[in-house]
């Protein structure tokens, strides 16, 4: 068994005493295409690890701007297949390519077969926001034969048993989700987030990586100060959701962003510190 | 035969789970742990029975329909009276368990989704009777197909919030409600509608619902010395089928009959059969029959009862069908509002159109029996009237072409008007 990519960025990134920087898009939007493009723009303008979101109808997880374009991508006809295309293509750039899904598409899908698939294409492993390790046995399984990484979250909710089962069953990253909310750009990052973080290492969690709320640049070095990665999202898909159509120029508000955000995760730490606290 | 009406949950087979956000887990777990304490102490049972009794008006009544039944082949058919509770369903038998149930965990605020707005109207209701802070969701298309129950709610005080993403309708409701009950899970408690969901909603709603069918078991035994011969009730998520049906689940010759509703018929696609024409999966936190693609997109569902129009259904029937306990088969749209008509004309009973799925099963069925050789004096169907009829009179009445094509909201046929 080979160690995971993600984790080994995200160890990278700490060796240059920074944070990581996790971007999510969903495939399918503006079309498919469309959001390959977006995420290979992402890698170069400073993303460390991508997280490909696989459009789903019930998406009880996310905000507005994330339904939102998960619809539209459903619309335009996005599939599974077409999920795994473009991580093939966006694995191509070398950053660990994750996808975020709902369970059910998985299942549908046949739990081997996807993550068979999902090896082949280069992928990294599954974050899934709607199952936890207590329903997860069939996926895991699959995980660990296929050495793929296995992505759960956590929340301030989470007692300290669920944080070691949680712990205990992520392969890759931990995901913390700052606040009690679904996905969306918020004028701060959950206070909580910073204990939930503090909590999960406690719990024996090796990288913590903090989601939900961060959108600036600002938010994105207040996180880095204390988590092991940064994961932006709704605010990233709404550089791409332009009244006018302009693709070229949405990819360049995208990549202003991501090169704001990127500059964030360096900021976080004092370069001094050489590395984690712990 | 087991011992199936202690089937407790998370799991009922193959089906069941908490497929839901971490954050969502903590909330399960107190609502689930403060159940099975609740649901045993004398005070709580005291408090839930005088409710029953002194507000909803339990027990309800059980009324056989003679003049009804002769289009069922000539059986004897009861039906269980859920449509005389306050509020008209037996939506209420549920909310007002779990009222009291947020009262104990602390909780001052519900949160809850409706489709027909019967279990919004329900809710509302109990949320005005014990002080609490109420939101409804409703699918922006639900609330205009019952504009009526959206007025209900609003009076008794709630708040109701069209849903605008998805399909606009009760699955797009709950999705909403989900995202409002993690992001305020602190003050508030969602009050789930039906017997489907994440763990302990399907087992907690059953728990609160077999009022229907315990009441029912022992009417009817006393009324006619014995159990009936079929126990037939509608099924969209499940709750006042799954309520009616767990009085009878370790008899083994009374055969339970779910009836979903099949819109359009099912070999059109038109339909919320989710038993019948749906495949086990994941939705809305539970592991059961729906209608997805071959993604696993969740397909939507049609049925003129915006009541039964949901494509998911509740764990614990994915599991009866599947071990063949219950049988579920589909009822169209015509055969639903034929049977309407029938017990509204035959016997004075206005049914929700909803119930009136079970009642165009219960009229196949003693058909079937009759063919089959039944004595029809000594056959016995026992029907859930979950609700009556009047949210669906405007229904109806387009159905059955009622309404003046010169009044308001009549069609301009002439076409000539536009200059």
């Amino acid at each position: 068994m080979t160690g995971s990519r993600t984790a080994a960025t995200i160890d990278a990134a700490r060796a240059e005493g920074r944070a990581a920087l996790v971007v999510y898009l969903p495939v399918g939007y503006p079309d498919v295409d469309g959001s390959i493009a977006a995420a290979r723009a992402a890698v170069e303008a400073g993303a460390d690890i991508v997280e490909l979101g696989l459009p789903y109808s019930d998406p009880g997880m996310d905000g507005a701007v994330n339904q939102e374009a998960m619809q539209a991508a459903l619309a335009g006809g996005t599939r599974t297949a077409d999920v795994l295309r473009a991580v093939r293509e966006v694995a191509e750039t070398g950053a660990p390519t994750l996808v975020m899904t709902y369970y059910n598409p998985v299942l549908r899908y046949g739990v081997d077969r996807f993550a068979t698939d999902l090896v082949a294409a280069g992928g990294a492993g599954l974050i899934t926001p709607d199952l936890i390790p207590d329903e997860a046995g069939e996926w895991i399984a699959a995980a660990d034969a296929h050495d793929l990484d296995k992505v759960f979250l956590v929340a301030p909710s989470s007692t300290t048993e669920r944080l070691h089962l949680t712990t205990a069953a992520s392969r890759g990253f931990v995901y913390a989700a700052s606040t009690m909310g679904v996905t969306g750009a918020r004028a701060s990052v959950g206070p909580k987030a910073e204990a939930l973080v503090a909590a999960t290492r406690a719990a024996g969690a090796e990288r913590v990586c903090v989601g939900l709320g961060v959108s600036t640049g600002a938010q994105a070095a207040e996180v880095a100060s204390y988590a092991d990665g940064v994961i932006v999202g709704s605010a990233l898909v709404r550089t791409l959701i332009r009244s006018d159509g302009d693709r070229d120029a949405a990819l360049e508000d995208l990549r202003r962003l991501i090169g704001e955000l990127a500059e964030g995760v360096r900021s976080g730490r004092p370069v001094t510190s050489g590395g984690p606290a712990r | 035969m087991t011992d199936f009406r202690d089937a407790v949950g998370p799991y009922f087979g193959d089906f069941g789970g908490r497929f839901v956000p971490e954050a969502l887990i903590a909330a399960l777990d107190d609502l689930a742990t403060a159940w099975d304490k609740l649901k045993d102490d004398p005070t709580f049972i005291e408090r839930l029975a005088a409710l029953h009794r002194d507000y909803t008006g339990r027990p309800s009544p059980i009324t056989e329909v003679p003049r009804f039944a002769e289009h069922a082949g000539g059986v004897r058919v009861f039906l269980k009276r859920e449509d005389l509770n306050h509020t008209g369903s037996h939506k209420i038998n549920n909310v007002l368990g779990q009222a009291l149930l947020t009262q104990q965990v602390g909780k001052t605020r519900v949160i809850a989704e409706t489709g027909a707005g019967q279990h919004g109207v329900a809710t509302a209701t109990a949320a005005a009777l014990f002080g609490l802070d109420c939101t409804i969701y409703m699918g922006e298309e639900d609330t205009r197909r019952q504009a009526l129950n959206v007025a209900r709610m609003r009076l008794l005080g709630a708040e109701v919030i069209p849903v605008t993403a998805g399909s606009r309708t009760l699955k797009d409701a709950i999705n909403e409600a989900f995202r409002d009950w993690v992001a305020n899970v602190e003050t508030t408690n969602y009050v789930f509608g039906t017997a489907a969901g994440p763990h302990p909603f399907p087992a907690l709603v059953r728990d609160l619902q077999k009022i229907i069918g315990e009441e029912a078991r022992e009417q009817l035994t006393e009324r006619i010395g014995r159990l009936p011969d079929a126990v037939v009730a509608c099924v969209g998520g499940g709750s006042n089928a799954i309520g009616i049906f767990t009085a009878f689940l370790d008899d083994a010759d009374v055969r339970l009959i779910g009836c979903e509703a099949a819109g359009d018929g099912v070999e059109t696609g038109r339909h919320a059969a989710t038993i019948g024409a749906g495949s086990p999966g994941v939705l809305h936190g539970a592991k059961t029959y729906l209608l997805q693609d071959e993604d696993g997109q969740t397909i939507e569902s049609h049925s003129i009862s915006a009541g039964l129009d949901y494509p998911g259904v509740g764990p614990e029937h994915s599991w009866l069908a599947s071990i063949g306990r219950a049988e579920y088969r589909p009822v169209t749209d015509a055969e639903a509002m034929e049977a309407f008509r029938l017990l509204t004309r035959t016997e004075g009973i206005m049914p929700a159109i909803e119930s009136a799925h079970a009642l165009a099963g219960a009229m196949t069925l003693g058909r079937e029996l009759v063919a089959a050789g039944a004595d029809p004096a000594e056959t016995v169907l026992l029907v859930s009237l979950s609700g009556r009829g009047d949210k669906d009179v405007e229904t109806a009445a387009e159905w059955f072409g009622l309404v003046d094509s010169g009044s308001a909201g009549g069609q301009d046929e002439g076409g000539s008007t536009t200059a």
